[in-house]
């Protein structure tokens, strides 16, 4: 039997040192930029949360939450803005999610195969792609003029629903998607009917991820202004909506507003920050829950 | 044959698409035996208990051709109802597949999905189907933990006692033991021999030595072909066709 003896340098000649030592500086840069993209990614980040903090700060008061704007909006508060937001927000997430999620049941386990189902599919994601303003524009024709809704906050909610459907769907069909196929079949053969298969295991199974799709689209409709400019918005009200039909004021429409049309720039820029600030608290207060919601499912189901 | 045949398929063809799956199977499955179906991978052993409680169903461009009839009653005609022919004939699969749900939930699921609202049966039932299981003894303290939180061995047997619950007449076995370790899987077999007296079990396995041991009657299939079947005794020891001794000795497989 021959053994191999090693020799006292190693089996690596100078020649490979130099290789190695020339992968891990290729290593080292790369490592280097990745972190430098990371690190401006997170500069503007953290420079807009910091721009609209201090300047905002100053605005935020207890008054300034909860009273009404006075004076050609340079005093006051932004009370009827937060109230307008959420529940425009709300009133979107409630048309869109049930519909959303039927639509992303229906596309994953009840529709056949054919040109048309794929079709549908393709329509739903280029849907995504449509500017908001002309989401805005549709539902100025069909929510405010057709069915005669008026400038309304169910005008507004439609409207944004509609815009938050495509990722409702996309997030919902995708998590119906990742729910193993064992536990499907496990609840089949226990005789239990397609659809209650759907409710009593595919749906608690894939709320997490149905639960992440609203929260990124709670983001972008509760921020979103095109939408609602024509359905929903209107510069002031003297106080707050009493019914789905009453038109509303809303914090991002408000921040334009008081940007491009109002007339004592010096107070009302505060006033704008001030509301920036708030309007990102909200977005983010919402995400929060919906983590919180999805982490408590994730507990009892597993990601 | 006679009156204890509870299971009996006639010339049944499977097809995936145009790729024919079984070729023409006849055979008589025996009431409250246990009956073996070997062969290599591939060779449809699988494919065909999926037949039985029509799980196959579920795959797009699937096609039977014969007839299974279950006592007597074909259960492809288009009459009947595939939720009850399911509770009548239970499946335990290769991978144990408890719900994400506690221990109690996922014993309870076949009993409310029937409409079963009667909480202290319920609790009887579970209970009941886990000593049948064996299991009782070892998760009685945690009944209301998730079922995930036990170990495989133990996550087969509560499938086990799930598909009990819903007192199934027949239990298919799809190589229940495959991804078990060898003290899990006596357990499994040991539950299988106490099983037969009051249910028909079929089993599918590749483990020639666990046909062998549990099973009364042999089928070995080949390339969607059933080869031979008969007496596993009689199979083991003297088989008639010599592609079967030829497997059974491990000349292939």
């Amino acid at each position: 039997m021959t053994r191999q003896i090693p020799s006292k340098t190693g089996p690596y000649t100078e020649g490979h040192r130099q290789a190695v030592r020339a992968s891990d500086l290729t290593q080292a840069l790369g490592f280097l930029f990745l972190g430098a993209c990371i690190a401006f990614a997170l500069f503007f980040l953290g420079s807009i949360l910091y721009f609209v903090i201090v300047r905002g700060a100053p605005a935020i008061s207890w008054e300034f939450l909860t009273s009404v704007p006075r004076r050609a909006m340079t005093q006051g508060g932004v009370a009827p803005a937060i109230v307008g937001t959420f529940y425009l927000t709300l009133g979107a997430i409630a048309f869109a999610l049930p519909l959303g999620l039927a639509c992303a049941i229906y596309l994953t386990e009840y529709s056949p195969k054919t040109i048309l189902v794929n079709i549908i599919r393709l329509s739903i994601a280029n849907l995504a792609g449509i500017p908001s303003i002309v989401f805005g524009l549709f539902g100025f024709a069909v929510f405010v003029k057709v069915f005669g809704f008026g400038v309304s906050i169910l005008s507004g909610s439609l409207t944004l629903g509609i815009m938050a459907l495509p990722g409702i769907i996309a997030a919902s069909q995708e998590a119906i998607l990742a729910v193993p196929q064992s536990y499907k079949e496990a609840s089949l053969a226990l005789g239990a009917t397609h659809w209650q298969t759907i409710v009593r295991v595919v749906l608690p199974s894939s709320l997490p991820g149905i639960l992440t799709g609203v929260i990124l689209n709670v983001g972008r409709v509760a921020g979103e202004t095109a939408a609602i400019l024509f359905t929903a918005a209107t510069f002031y009200t003297r106080g707050y909506p009493n019914s789905i039909f009453s038109e509303v004021m809303a914090l991002p429409y408000h921040i334009y507003a008081l940007m491009t049309e109002g007339t004592h720039p010096e107070s009302q820029t505060l006033i704008a920050y001030g509301s920036s600030l708030i309007l990102l608290s909200l977005v983010l207060a919402v995400s929060a829950l919906a983590i919180i919601l999805r982490q408590r499912q994730r507990r009892v189901y597993g990601p | 044959m006679d009156r204890d045949v509870k299971i009996s398929a006639l010339n049944v063809n499977f097809y995936y698409g145009k790729t024919l799956a079984l070729k023409n199977i006849s055979l008589d499955i025996l009431q409250k035996k246990v009956t073996a179906l070997i062969g290599p991978s591939g060779c449809g052993k699988s494919t065909f208990i999926r037949l039985l409680n029509r799980m196959n169903d579920l795959i797009p461009g699937a096609r039977v051709e014969g007839q299974i009839l279950l006592d007597g009653f074909d259960i492809y005609h288009p009459k009947t109802d595939v939720v009850s022919l399911r509770r009548r004939v239970g499946m335990v699969f290769q991978k144990p597949n408890p719900f994400p749900k506690s221990i109690f939930d996922n014993l309870a699921y076949g009993l409310t999905i029937s409409g079963m609202r009667d909480k202290q049966f319920i609790e009887h039932k579970v209970i009941d189907s886990l000593k049948k299981a064996a299991l009782y003894n070892e998760v009685k303290d945690r009944i209301h933990d998730n079922a995930l939180m036990l170990s495989g061995g133990q996550q087969q047997r509560l499938c086990i006692a799930r598909c009990l619950v819903v007192e199934p007449e027949v239990i298919l076995f799809d190589e229940p033991a495959a991804s078990l370790d060898p003290i899990s899987t006596r357990k499994i077999e040991e539950l299988i021999l106490e099983l037969k007296d009051e249910y028909t079990i079929i089993i599918v396995t590749h483990n020639m030595q666990q046909a062998a041991r549990v099973s009364d009657y042999t089928a070995f299939m080949y390339l969607g072909e059933l080869i031979e079947y008969g007496d596993t005794e009689r199979i083991f020891t003297v088989p008639k066709e010599k592609l079967t001794e030829e497997y059974l000795s491990g000349k292939f497989g």
